[in-house]
């Protein structure tokens, strides 16, 4: 069997660095085999995704290293049409037996179907806006100096006599799109993430970062940070459950409302199982909160193209509390007499499409001022275990984790134990008082996104738990 | 694949590896859905490849890459070395493992239909057939279905001389039918929700289903749940069906007896637990009618953490979890078995894929059955509230504090099912909790649910986990809590 890349890299033995990714005609080089070999099988349109990575993870509890991973890998995913019917099969082995194996097994899942009268034919060329979230600092980053930078870190928890867990990874990763219509697009970047949670006795706290450029963040003090809130930390005492003023970092925001991006897709709303259902153009949040879906933010990552090749746009949803506009795919756009805005995922598949790159709106009020001007409420660091009990009103349960503060008379006064919430995020966007400067946020349960920390009245804590 | 294990065991142990072991492994997966009567994912996928674990200067070091010749396995090997060597730059202790035995063997799980070999037509077909029942229903408004085939080759070799292969093939199939009325979503699954039944079973578990009888059952009850009463805010008695308690025992005892957790391995992501080492055969996790294993063995039955070795190479057991009530054992590997008194790994290394670390998971944690027949259990209930089907489902880091919602539940009046309540939900501390089960059914309602979407590590790995559960009473319960003061 013949390959369809000869120039395949692995790294070079001795080495503990990431394996370098394929060239750009390397990607065009198999996608270009696919559409060949797919001719020749009678499907009549074929589109082939090449997605590589070059990941790398180091892993660290009790104040020492415990797992430490890499990995390297590449997928070629080929959609083929044949008579009104499409589907998907994937491979990771890119010699043309390999492939051809995939073009007949999507050719014969296609087959297996009803006609679907929706479907629509495949885009053809596209142009794209240029974005540069590769950074060579990050791709380099090898596992001795992730090991260093960890011991540095544990070096400091242990002068604290805390004990820390947390990560450190970077990686690189590449997505090539092509189709039989001619359309082609390629986009590659690196990503680096250090996470900590500093522990003292029972108490703890927790920073994290992660950027495109590991440059942009200081591992040793998001180290100090974590360990001086987990201090901050000991102590705590338990508060009646109730509604509280809440002052919310960037993380806990983003973790809640990371939840409200799918009842943007378009075809969320057809389906009626979008919180936004017969709520549209209505003043549904405070005047203070306005949303857009950017890929183009510079504190944003990811494809400027969709599942189908279209070039993502910057979308209003929510202007001044009313929400405003939806995302849509190329089907959902045809059902809807809407145009598409490059938001759909690949096909097939039944979600449609949802804005992945959300940018909040900020405000001016920092941490700071938002604590001075609260006579009593509680600082919550980050959130945990976020489910969705109720899809219409948008009620969130979920936990606080890793460092809840009482603030009283315009200062943190003390610690306090976890408590469950039963909040309603639309209730919740009614009620912002105060918003931060809008930051790229990353927390556990959401994509990132670029966030404010905010103040608001009312939050609703359900019951507390043992510490 | 022997061959590239031995060329990855040589390179490893060439470049300084004390010990290595190297899974090679083949995933086939098939997965279909529908959505309102039309096809919705159609798509099938392979991936192949190595990971090499190797520890070199007392530390662990991971590699894995998919270019399976000679020269990509031994550069990953070498990888994986060269990242140990970084590893014990900031180390605290000599990693020590637990002695095992060398095992070389095959086994494939057993399976009546391979799920592959039948025709995509007759899959779809019963989909379709299924959704149309739904959707016949007056007032549903979305209809969903799906059906999740998994063939996994894996092939295990250590530098103790272990050479195993094992073949897993797993099925998975559900329903449900969604309503939206007056601002008001209600949602009903069969048999499970988040995508139904999964267990290590051919196409005869989707024949088993039934998916034609329930279809217009759940429909009809997503429709009429708008019309239902609220389930009242009260501290009372609690009837949960089994698939929820299955999940409540993922989530409440599961996770808790993860000794990685215990100890703090997981505190930066997943969280850690409640369990500390000083509570093992001292704490009354639960009453004394509760009796909770781990295990994985096939005499079990055929669950998602069924298998015949783990991804460590060591045999599958049966731990006892609880036993009449006391907490007994934890999750153990080759690594971490020491620190709880054993001189044998519990065998609950489980990965993902070829590109992920092994870690410690649930096998089958299972509650085992009772003594007691369904209908005389809700005969025996004077006032209850009877919850099915899970709906959310939330714990703190620790594992104490949790709530649950399910997506129908049901009044017990004087021994009797009198209404339909909707939005139930109910929350509590875990071992107040299960020290107030006073009641459990017998074998005939057990069924071994597969949970097959649990999250875990850094990178994040989904791995599938069985939990036997039957019909069982609690007493003293905090319910709707979810719906408090909104």
């Amino acid at each position: 069997m013949k390959a369809a890349s000869k120039t395949r890299k692995a790294s070079t033995g001795a080495s503990a660095e990431a394996a370098d990714l394929l060239h750009e005609h390397e990607l065009r080089r198999i996608i270009d085999t696919v559409l060949r070999l797919a001719k020749c099988t009678g499907a009549e349109e074929t589109e082939v995704h090449v997605d590589e990575v070059a990941d790398a993870l180091t892993r660290f509890a009790n104040n020492a290293i415990h797992q430490n991973v890499a990995e390297h890998g590449l997928t070629v995913s080929i959609r083929t049409v044949a008579d009104g019917r499409t589907a998907r099969a994937t491979t990771n082995r890119i010699d043309e037996g390999s492939l051809r194996a995939a073009i007949e097994a999507s050719l014969s899942l296609a087959q297996s179907q009803p006609k679907d009268p929706r479907l629509l034919p495949m885009p053809g060329k596209q142009r794209y806006r240029r974005v540069n979230r590769f950074f060579k600092q990050t791709a380099a980053l090898s596992a001795e100096e992730r090991a260093r930078a960890v011991r540095r870190a544990c070096d400091l928890t242990v002068k604290k006599e805390q004990v820390a867990a947390g990560i450190y990874s970077n990686g690189q990763s590449q997505s090539a799109l092509g189709n039989s219509r001619g359309l082609f697009a390629t986009y590659r970047e690196t990503h680096s993430e250090f996470s900590i949670t500093a522990q003292e006795g029972p108490a703890a706290s927790w920073a994290k970062a992660n950027s495109a450029d590991v440059r942009a963040f200081d591992p040793q003090k998001l180290a100090a940070r974590a360990c001086q809130k987990a201090h901050l930390a000991v102590n705590a005492h338990e508060l009646a459950p109730g509604r509280y003023t809440v002052i919310l970092e960037p993380a806990a925001v983003l973790d809640l409302v990371g939840f409200l991006f799918y009842d943007f897709a378009a075809t969320a709303l057809q389906d009626k199982r979008s919180c936004l259902n017969e709520r549209m153009g209505k003043q549904l949040f405070g005047q203070s909160i306005t949303i857009t879906d950017d890929i183009y933010h510079p504190l944003q990552q990811g494809a400027p193209f969709d599942g189908e090749g279209l070039p993502r746009q910057r979308v209003l949803l929510v202007d001044r509390g009313i929400p405003t506009n939806l995302v849509y795919s190329r089907a959902a756009a045809k059902a809807a007499r809407k145009q598409p805005t490059g938001h759909g995922f690949a096909l097939p598949n039944e979600y449609g499409e949802a804005p992945m790159n959300l940018v909040f709106g900020g405000g001016d009020s920092s941490i700071e001022k938002m604590v001075a001007s609260t006579e009593h409420g509680l600082l919550v660091t980050r959130l945990w275990y976020i489910r969705e009990v109720d899809p219409y009103e948008k009620i969130m349960t979920g936990m606080t984790r890793d460092g809840l503060f009482l603030v009283d008379n315009g200062r943190v006064t003390g610690a306090v134990r976890n408590f469950r919430f039963n909040q309603s995020l639309i209730e919740m966007l009614k009620n912002v008082e105060f918003l931060g400067p809008a930051v790229r946020a990353t927390g556990e349960e959401a994509f990132e996104m670029v966030v404010p920390a905010m103040k608001v009245r009312n939050f609703h804590f359900s019951e507390v738990t043992k510490f | 694949m022997w061959d590239l294990s031995t060329n990855a065991l040589d390179t490893a142990k060439l470049r300084g590896a004390a010990y290595g072991d190297v899974r090679v492994m083949h995933l086939r997966q098939r997965d279909l859905t529908t959505k309102n009567g039309q096809v919705g994912t159609l798509a099938q996928s392979e991936s192949i490849g190595l990971g090499v674990r190797v520890l070199a200067n007392g530390a662990w070091g991971f590699a894995s890459t998919d270019r399976l010749t000679r020269e990509g396995v031994a550069a990953c090997a070498a990888q994986a070395v060269s990242i140990a060597k970084a590893s014990a730059l900031a180390k605290r202790n000599e990693v020590v493992l637990a002695l095992e035995k060398a095992y070389v063997d095959s086994w494939q799980s057993p399976f009546r239909k391979d799920p592959f070999e039948i025709p995509l037509e007759t899959q779809l077909a019963l989909l379709l057939a299924a959704d149309a029942e739904m959707r016949r229903v007056k007032g549903v408004t979305l209809t969903e279905t799906d059906m999740q085939f998994r063939k996994i080759d894996s092939w295990f070799a250590s530098s103790i001389g272990s050479r195993i292969h094992q073949r897993r093939v797993i099925s998975g199939c559900g329903i449900a039918a969604t309503s939206f009325q007056k601002e008001e979503i209600q949602k009903r699954s069969y048999p499970n929700s988040f995508g139904g039944q999964h267990a290590l079973q051919g196409y005869e578990l989707v024949e088993s289903l039934d998916l034609l009888k329930y279809a217009p059952i759940i429909a009809e009850e997503a429709a009429a749940l708008h019309s239902a009463s609220q389930c009242p805010e009260k501290v009372g008695t609690l009837i949960l069906g089994a698939s929820q308690l299955g999940l409540q025992i993922h989530e409440s005892i599961g996770h808790p007896i993860e000794l990685d957790r215990v100890l703090g391995q997981e505190a930066n992501f997943a969280g850690t637990s409640f369990l500390t080492l000083d509570q093992l055969n001292q704490l009354k996790y639960a009453s004394s009618i509760v009796n909770v294993v781990a295990d994985a063995r096939l005499d079990h039955g055929q669950g998602l953490g069924t298998f015949a070795y783990d991804d460590e190479g060591v045999p599958a057991q049966c731990t006892d979890i609880i036993k009449d009530g006391k907490f007994r054992g934890y999750l153990s590997n080759r690594e971490t078995a020491h620190l709880v008194g054993l001189d044998r790994s519990s065998g609950t290394m489980r990965t993902e894929s070829w590109n992920r670390l092994p870690i410690i998971r649930m096998t089958n944690v299972s509650l085992l059955p009772g003594t007691w027949d369904y209908d005389d259990l809700i005969a025996d209930t004077h006032d209850g509230i009877l919850m099915e089907t899970n709906r959310s489902w939330s714990i703190d880091d620790r594992r104490y504090q949790f709530q649950f919602s399910t997506e129908i539940g049901w009044e017990i009046k004087g021994g009797k099912k009198v209404r339909m309540l909707k939005n139930p939900s109910y929350s509590g501390i875990t071992t107040e909790f299960w020290n107030s089960c006073d009641a459990i059914c017998k074998f005939d309602h057990w069924t071994l649910w597969g949970t097959p979407n649990c999250g875990k590590g850094q990178p994040m790995q989904t791995m599938g986990t069985g939990h036997g559960a039957a019909p069982s009473r609690f007493r003293n319960v905090r319910i709707g809590t979810a719906f408090s003061n909104q």
